[in-house]
């Protein structure tokens, strides 16, 4: 494992001898990834930024728990991707995707799969903004393991060390998740040719 | 319709478009003002707890001194009369000389 990167090192022990103002190239430095990680799992901008400040705050409280074995970037990682799932745990919003809510042009995705898998690209917005919508009906624990394995493509060993899970747990949450997401998928196939 | 090929689709669909790192105009700047706030806010908050801290042994002190002072019977001594030591002390000052001379 790399060690903390020097200049980190030295901003995190101004910090502890109560230099507040070394936590900004802090927050300046790692922004971006936060941002683009708490991106995956909450739409809403204001939400996004609501849960980064939050990740700041709480990284900041906390840094006496932070060792040094490891570089900041892994410890804030995963303290990102933990209030990440205490979000999506206390914003359950797992009503059913009606067909009213899909947009013309995932619908028409979703025709151009079904006639033939190959002409819908991944690259398309439609296939985005079904995915988006697909993982919404996910539980939280599904959703996040479905973007951390399948998306990110981290392994279990990771993502055991981000969530804190063990990693047998971890392999059974994958299974359930690509069943959950199947099933879920089913679902919006029956009702559209049924 | 594949339910399996399309969830494989819709993953290398999510793969391809990763969400944009982009960061609001000063955010940092939002996250500093509010730990600057966080620290005031504690300051005050230490103050209140730390009075907290000593209202129950103060009350204590003053319930064991009231019962003492009950018990011992300081109290119950010769009547204290403010009127009769101000005189004493204002009429010092003439009686004094006399007693000097």
């Amino acid at each position: 494992m790399r060690p903390v990167d020097s200049d980190d090192a030295e901003l995190i022990a101004a910090i502890r001898r109560g230099d507040v103002a070394s936590f900004e190239p802090l927050v300046q430095k790692y922004q971006p990834r936060v941002f683009g990680t708490v991106r995956r799992y909450a739409r809403r901008e204001s939400e996004v930024e609501d849960i980064v400040q939050e990740v700041f705050i709480k990284a900041f409280h906390k840094l006496d728990t932070f060792r040094g074995a490891a570089p900041f970037e892994h410890w804030l990682m995963r303290l990102t991707v933990r209030m990440c799932y205490d979000f999506l745990r206390a914003h359950r919003r797992r009503r059913e995707m009606a067909f009213s809510d899909m947009s013309d042009d995932e619908g028409d995705w979703l025709e151009r799969f079904a006639a033939d898998p190959d002409t819908a690209s991944e690259h398309a917005d439609a296939a985005r903004e079904l995915v988006n919508r697909v993982l919404e009906q996910l539980s939280p624990a599904a959703r996040l393991v479905i973007t951390l394995h399948e998306i990110e493509g981290r392994s279990v060993k990771e993502i055991a060390a981000l969530t804190g899970w063990s990693q047998p747990l971890v392999k059974v949450r994958a299974f359930r998740a690509r069943a959950e997401m199947q099933k879920c998928l089913a679902r919006i196939a029956r009702k559209k040719y049924l | 319709m594949n339910v399996v090929e399309l969830q494989k689709k819709l993953i290398a669909a999510a793969r391809v478009n990763p969400p944009g790192q982009g960061v609001p105009y000063a955010f940092e700047r939002r996250i500093m003002t509010r730990l600057a706030g966080e620290r005031m806010a504690d300051r005050w908050a230490l103050w209140a707890r730390a009075l907290w801290r000593v209202a129950l042994p103060s009350l204590a002190a003053a319930v064991v001194l009231s019962i003492w002072t009950y018990t011992s019977g300081a109290g119950r001594g010769p009547e204290i009369s403010l009127a009769r030591d101000l005189e004493s002390t204002v009429y010092a000052v003439v009686d004094a000389p006399a007693e000097t001379r």
